[in-house]
């Protein structure tokens, strides 16, 4: 291509990488490459969201629901700077996004010019990598590097700033040519015969093995090996909150969730397994509680793609390294078949004690205001298990993932490592975009939704047919409940006193009912998933639920309380 | 676990910002950096960070892992005192007519081996290289007759062993 603008190679180099969504919103440094996207909008669709912080949550969910790179588009300044919790979002939760932020021009850099800030600066210790583009040439290898560096290894944010000059500056000649490596960075560290061998034997000789599984699986496309892994030892396996969905939730060998809020078994047996056999996890406090009792008895193995989180928590006996979809797949010839039948049956009998002392009461709740974990329910029961699940951050994150029914991966979206509220809303948006032939329900607390409200106009405008449940207890329900169990019952700043939902959702004109009884739950949440369209349904829930089981911060997985 | 001094070798490309991502690894543990030195290696267009910290053995390997993670760091090392040759330099300024008035600071510079660098009518500058010990102590020797100036640099060091980044360089690049 010859004599194009910059912000024309950007368009390019987009186009090469298959992109064919943005969402972003637009402002004075970042308007050459608008007016580009003006000139391209039959190849690439542009998402005006409503608040740039959207746009990296939507691109987050979009990357999480399709397994392709998110990309967000701010203008300079306060664009850029509101896009910064998804960055570290994305950062903590390893989700591939690529940012654009314009800039101001090369010549007013350190000036303090209107609407300058120094992104790059705010940016690097919540990206992957970042770069500032002063000159167009720079324009096709810093944009094929930063799609290869989000996608490869262990995914994550890249950030391109791009100065409104090198937008403008005419480019002679302009050829785009894909990123395959970088001389100072391996993607993908060189598997070791010797700890794969090693992790065999001690899995082969295991009586107790049990397995925790992570992210990985999915951002690995791992699913069938992991499950071929499993089916073959036998060995019974737990999820932490982001590995959710890669394994069914029927799965015979699936016996939950682990850490905080996870299962009791789980938890439980983590002291009592004799090897413990990390895939794809990085042994987050919120799974281990404290680290000084944690699975001390058992030998550790941990299948890793990132050196660095070998170590950095747990001291394993073997490391692993390398992608997941590789090590399951050379380690599986190197597994005996075994089952492990009365070592699960322990999973069982604990999953009986949970069932009686919290399941029951909340999940087949008959008495007294709704329970969160009867909406769930419901929406079991209405979407049969093939729906996509993406949660906001709370006590309705932790009863969503511990109670919904999964039987496809990449089925739940949401802030694990961060804790992001308001992530739900705008994620949902950019999950739907992402794989828009399944239903896409968000499920979201009465605080997180008012912290994003404003992309209902975003899910308008798009016509993005998401389901939103609102879960609406007029509380900030975890900080409350902490307060309860921790802070003698001081309940500072977390009572909501909330506005009409349902008329602020016919305000966007977004159809929507509200729901208090019992009765009329299942009703609702059908009319709700026949909807053709955007749908917000808000289910008013009891005030002072809490969720158990609980293993209070910095205790140990053993002392998980059922109460 | 006892703390020590690490001192780490950094190779990296040569790349605004840099030094920036690699700071704000330590700052986000809340780990001071005692000294840091950034020059060119023995490996065109490669550059070298020595960064010496003070931390236990646990912290400096999941800190260099943290380094090396880095997407322009080409690898990163690190090696107690004991493991490396190192120097600092330090330049004293110092009035002239200390040089003729007090006969102790001849001896001084002869006996600590330092250089004058310069010598103009109203002052005078010594360098000394060598360890801390020894650039501290002429420190505290010319300080009783009053230091118009002192400074010292980071530290700069070598390993005793091989870093082998050459190798390192070919891995990548074969990949």
């Amino acid at each position: 291509m010859k004599n194009i603008s910059g912000a024309e190679a950007v368009i390019h180099c987009l186009l090469e990488e298959g992109v064919d969504i943005l969402f972003g919103y637009p402002g004075g440094a970042i308007m050459p490459v608008y007016d580009e996207l003006y000139k391209f909008e039959n190849k690439i669709n542009h998402i005006l969201v409503r608040h740039e912080q959207g746009a990296t949550h939507a691109a987050q969910g979009y990357a999480r629901s399709s397994g392709k790179v998110g990309v967000a588009i701010a203008t300079s300044g306060p664009g850029a700077t509101n896009l910064v919790t998804g960055i570290a979002d994305a950062q903590i939760d390893s989700t591939p996004m690529v940012c654009i932020t314009g800039q101001v021009a090369s010549s007013l850099l350190g000036s303090d010019a209107f609407q300058e800030t120094d992104i790059i600066g705010i940016s690097t210790p919540v990206t992957k990598w970042n770069y500032q583009i002063t000159k167009a040439s720079e324009i096709s290898e810093i944009f094929a590097k930063a799609f290869y560096i989000a996608k490869s290894g262990r995914p994550g944010p890249v950030l391109i700033d791009i100065t409104k000059d090198a937008q403008f500056e005419i480019l002679k000649t302009f050829e785009y040519k894909k990123c395959k490596k970088i001389r100072s960075y391996c993607s993908v560290p060189a598997m070791d015969n010797k700890s794969l061998k090693n992790a065999a034997d001690i899995i082969n000789n295991a009586k107790k093995p049990f397995v925790v599984w992570g992210q990985g699986v999915i951002l690995g496309n791992a699913e069938n090996e992991f499950k071929a892994f499993l089916e073959k030892s036998g060995i019974p396996a737990a999820w932490t909150i982001l590995g959710l969905s890669a394994l069914p939730t029927d799965h015979p060998l699936n016996v939950g969730m682990v850490g905080m809020h996870g299962n009791y078994g789980p938890n439980k047996l983590t002291n009592e397994c004799d090897v413990l056999i990390a895939i794809g996890m990085r042994f987050d406090d919120r799974v281990t509680g404290s680290l000084n009792t944690y699975a001390k008895q058992a030998k550790i193995i941990h299948f890793e793609i990132d050196p660095a989180e070998v170590n950095k928590n747990v001291k394993v006996d073997v490391a692993v390294l390398g992608d997941v979809k590789e090590t399951i797949k050379q380690i599986l010839p190197l597994i005996k078949s075994n089952n492990h039948d009365k070592w699960i049956d322990e999973f069982h009998n604990y999953y009986k004690i949970e069932y009686d002392k919290v399941i029951d009461n909340e999940y087949n709740k008959k008495k007294g205001g709704l329970s969160m974990a009867e909406v769930i329910k419901s929406i079991n029961n209405n979407t049969e298990g093939e729906s996509i699940l993406v949660t906001d951050v709370g006590q309705h994150q932790m009863v969503a993932c511990r109670y919904t029914k999964f039987k496809l991966s990449k089925s739940n979206i949401t802030s694990g490592g961060l804790g992001t509220m308001g992530f739900a809303l705008p994620a949902a948006l950019g999950a739907k975009i992402g794989d828009p032939k399944r239903e896409v329900i968000a499920v979201i607390g009465d605080g997180g939704f008012q912290m994003t409200i404003q992309e209902l106009g975003t899910i308008f405008q798009t016509k993005a047919a998401v389901k939103i449940v609102i879960l609406n207890n007029n509380f900030l329900g975890m900080v409350r409940q902490w307060q309860q169990l921790f802070f003698d019952k001081r309940y500072a700043s977390t009572e909501m006193i909330n506005p009409d939902f349902v008329a602020i959702s016919k305000g966007y004109f977004i159809e929507s009912s509200k729901v208090s009884q019992r009765n009329k739950l299942d009703n609702e949440v059908k009319k709700m998933i026949n909807h053709d369209g955007p749908y917000l349904l808000e289910v008013m829930i009891e005030k002072e639920e809490n969720v158990f089981p609980m293993i209070p911060s910095g205790s140990s997985v053993s002392d998980i309380r059922l109460e | 676990m006892k703390k020590r001094n690490y001192t780490i070798s950094i190779y990296t490309e040569n790349n605004v910002g840099l030094l920036n991502r690699i700071s704000a690894i330590f700052l986000k543990r809340h780990i001071n950096i005692r000294s840091v030195t950034s020059s060119e290696s023995e490996i065109p267009n490669i550059y070298r960070f020595i960064i010496v910290v003070k931390v236990d053995g646990e912290q400096i390997i999941k800190l260099v892992k943290q380094i090396e993670k880095q997407i322009e760091v080409i690898a990163a090392f690190y090696h107690t005192d004991e493991e490396t040759i190192y120097l600092e330099t330090a330049l004293y300024k110092v009035n002239s007519k200390l040089l003729f008035e007090e006969r102790q600071i001849q001896n001084i510079i002869k006996k600590s081996r330092a250089n004058i660098v310069t010598v103009k009518p109203d002052y005078f500058v010594i360098e000394k290289t060598g360890w801390r010990e020894e650039t501290d102590d002429l420190y505290h020797k010319l300080k009783k007759y009053g230091l118009l100036q002192f400074v010292r640099s980071g530290r700069i060091s070598v390993s005793k062993s091989s870093m082998e980044i050459s190798k390192h360089l070919k891995n990548n690049e074969n990949e």
